[in-house]
């Protein structure tokens, strides 16, 4: 099975689906000749061409009002947003359309449209290429939201994104890009949305997160296990819908929970799985839920310090295992 | 120091009992031993003795009242002696380790009990405050690995599984309430038959009402009986790996014997019925495979000297009870049918003793009085197979090659595979078969 990058396995998906079904093409910010700031589209423009692959101004709400309209038609476009940072002034266009149509047209209309965007920091990226936005999106009806962590899901996930009647919007960890690397099988599979994975098993305490998190997560709970400390690893791939059963039965199992995110703290996305297992998982406790997150403050900061300060990280992480084991 | 009488658990699942009449009036002399009060439970009625020599004080807990087992009756001491104020309430609420119990068995007498000092729990998390219930874990004796020497979860559930491998699981009790019970009071493994009571809740349903589908889903709350009979169930079938087989039984021979015998016994005022037969057979089949007769124990496999043959008697509408038949193997077909029908009777007029639901070692179930044909029964734990027992039918059958007309019956035997192979149940059930053929 060859290993191939995150961003490498995010190109084969798209590759893979433009040459399946005609209906499918790219548009976004430089993601023809130049083939995407961050390369996710090399070489697709030069395969299938510029009808196909279609570099669009520097307007996002037009990318996605495009995408929108031809998706109505019978399309299945596939839109890029350079970075989730820049991702605003479509919110109109995603949460008043995109997201409504299927609903307001009473199931006769929907939107096969897939929104990928790269977000989250430790890039040196500053206030405006470091964001994490999946919050804002995770709390509308009628979208669905995914964050991969590995090759493999990101391949297997966004082909299933591509295939969905839905709009979906799928956010890619860019720090992870070039960084996580995966065994990602040649032949044809995708990987259902909704569902989460248990990475790894453990009997102390569960950890939740998605994303560049999940990959540090894993790393902390390797740490910690040789501290005889045995960490319940969740990557939730899916943000919304969420998959409550994985959630709940993990915590039944072990009693504890930290969620780990990269956003700022307060109304994340981890404020959402606490609240589940406030609600749901309430008898099954044995420690506050605990949330590890960015600190409340306008941006991922540039200086390198003060970024440092605001990333969750490997150690941060396990020192929050950590305290919550010896709760 | 004055002494508390208190509600003993008489049985296994057993967990109140109702106080039917004092014998005795407050400020009267008791004598140890002596008969103080009688109480009834959903198993038995019995009489509770005096555990110490001494004035009647108080009674706690008057004739008609329902209280958990545990729960402090009556205080007797000396004339004028006070009686301590924490004490005094009808439920018990301190915790009261078995050691603490001067009641080594039922012929001692049962002394005070004194209140050991609570700890200080510090903070109980949601989780260990149900695991706590569900184990019927007291808190109190749990040591905290936590942070500040909070009790955890997890020091929860090696507290109870080091009490289970330790000693016989406690019987069910009431949520929260630690309770105390005499040491003699505490019930061995696998007293009463458990299939039989799966019907105890639907039993007490009236027959003549269907019952109407509910407007909205509501959630009937586990009574501490269904909960522990729940309980049990899984264990058994965690425990135990079970396989039934099955076999038919051309019943003839002991339809003739039957016949010909009743009115014998009867001048004897002993009413013979099949059951005596389906006992005999599987004694004799339990003589020679004692391989059945055993238990599955750390150790080894423990094979017990005596075959006590528990038998199910319905109760009606009040469900049904498993008597046993001791000594089985020394009992002719007279004395098995004078004791079930003794048995029977007794159950029925709610006379069992403890001891007599207690210590099978191999169950029979009569199934077939509902008209089904061959089950699946759950083993009785900590025994090893269990007999059932379906309808008696007329059957047509091949007989050397001509058509007859029998009265049959399917005989499922389920067995634990982990002791018992495949081969050996069919020799035992082939066997009982056999006996039952060729009654004589």
């Amino acid at each position: 099975m060859p290993e191939m990058t995150l961003i490498e396995a995010i190109r084969t998906a798209m590759d893979e689906e433009l040459g399946r079904d005609t209906s499918v093409f790219i548009v976004g910010e430089d993601v023809g000749q130049r083939g995407g700031v961050f390369r996710a589209t090399q070489g697709l423009f030069e395969k299938y061409g510029a009808e196909r692959v279609i570099d669009s101004p520097l307007a996002e709400l037009s990318i996605v009002g495009v995408g929108i309209g031809a998706a109505l038609y019978g399309m299945r476009p596939i839109c890029e947003i350079q970075f989730a940072d820049f991702i605003h002034p479509a919110f109109n266009q995603i949460v008043n359309e995109a997201a409504k149509m299927c609903y307001r047209s009473n199931g006769q209309w929907t939107v096969p449209m897939v929104i990928r965007a790269p977000y989250g920091g430790g890039i040196s990226g500053g206030l405006y290429h470091s964001q994490s936005v999946e919050a804002f999106f995770a709390h509308v009806p009628g979208l669905k939201v995914i964050i991969p962590s590995n090759p493999y899901d990101a391949k297997g996930l966004l082909k299933a994104a591509v295939r969905d009647p839905n709009p979906v919007l799928f956010f890619e960890p860019k720090k992870g890009y070039r960084l996580i690397r995966g065994e990602v099988p040649e032949e044809e599979y995708t990987v259902p949305i909704g569902p989460a994975r248990i990475s790894r098993s453990g009997r102390d305490l569960s950890v939740f997160a998605y994303g560049m998190m999940h990959h540090y997560a894993l790393q902390a709970a390797e740490r910690l296990a040789e501290e005889d400390i045995q960490v319940e690893v969740v990557d939730l791939r899916t943000l919304y819908p969420v998959d409550k059963a994985t959630i709940l039965t993990s915590v039944h199992k072990t009693g504890k929970a930290l969620i780990v995110y990269e956003d700022n703290l307060t109304g994340g996305y981890g404020a959402e799985i606490a609240a589940i297992l406030a609600g749901e998982a309430f008898t099954d406790l044995d420690a506050p839920v605990q949330r590890l997150a960015g600190p409340d403050v306008p941006g991922v900061p540039f200086s390198h310090p003060l970024q440092e300060w605001f990333m969750p990280n490997p150690d941060k992480i396990a020192e929050a295992m950590r305290n919550l084991a010896a709760y | 120091m004055a002494t508390k009488v208190v509600m003993p658990q008489l049985g296994e699942s057993v967990v109140e009992g109702t106080v039917t009449q004092w014998l005795f009036q407050e400020g009267e002399r008791v004598k140890e031993y002596e008969p103080l009060l009688e109480v009834n439970t959903d198993k038995v009625d019995t009489e509770i003795p005096s555990p110490t020599e001494g004035v009647l004080l108080k009674i706690v807990v008057p004739a008609g009242t329902t209280v958990r087992a545990g729960s402090v009756l009556a205080w007797i001491g000396e004339a004028g002696e006070d009686i301590p104020e924490s004490d005094s309430s009808a439920v018990e609420p301190k915790p009261a380790p078995q050691e603490d119990v001067a009641f080594g068995e039922a012929t001692r007498p049962m002394a005070a009990t004194p209140p050991r000092p609570r700890r200080e729990l510090g903070f109980i998390s949601p989780v260990v405050a149900h695991l706590a219930q569900e184990h019927n874990v007291d808190l109190s004796q749990v040591r905290g690995s936590g942070m500040g020497g909070r009790i955890t979860k997890r020091d929860v559930l090696n507290f109870s599984e080091e009490r289970r491998t330790q000693s016989p699981p406690p019987a069910a009790s009431p949520p929260g309430a630690p309770l105390e019970s005499p040491a003699w009071e505490t019930p061995g493994e696998g007293d009463l038959f458990r299939p039989t009571e799966m019907m105890f809740g639907e039993a007490k349903q009236p027959k003549t009402t269907p019952p109407q589908p509910p407007a909205t889903e509501r959630v009937i709350p586990l009574t501490p009986v269904r909960k522990a009979i729940a309980d049990h169930m899984l264990l058994s079938k965690r425990t135990s790996a079970h396989v039934t087989t099955v076999m038919e039984a051309d019943l003839q021979a002991v339809t003739q014997h039957l016949a010909a015998h009743k009115p014998v016994y009867a001048r004897d005022n002993v009413r013979l019925t099949y059951t005596a037969y389906f006992v005999a057979a599987a004694v004799e089949a339990l003589k020679e495979y004692r391989i059945f007769n055993a238990s599955l124990t750390e150790k080894g496999l423990l094979l017990h000297p005596t075959v006590n043959i528990g038998v199910a008697v319905s109760l009606g509408e009040d469900g049904l009870i498993v008597p046993i038949i001791r000594h089985a193997e020394a009992i002719s077909l007279l004395g098995l049918a004078r004791a079930i029908a003794d048995l029977a009777q007794r159950a029925r007029n709610r006379q069992l003793k403890p001891e007599e639901v207690q210590g099978g070692t191999f169950s029979i179930t009569n199934h077939g009085v509902g008209r089904s044909l061959f089950a699946t029964p759950i083993i009785n734990q900590p025994q090893c197979a269990i007999l059932g027992v379906g309808v008696i039918q007329k059957r047509a059958v091949v007989i050397h090659d001509a058509i007859a007309i029998r009265p049959m019956v399917y005989l499922s035997l389920t067995f634990d595979h982990r002791i018992i192979d495949g081969a050996i149940a069919d020799g035992f059930l082939a066997k009982v078969v056999e006996r039952l053929e060729n009654w004589r």
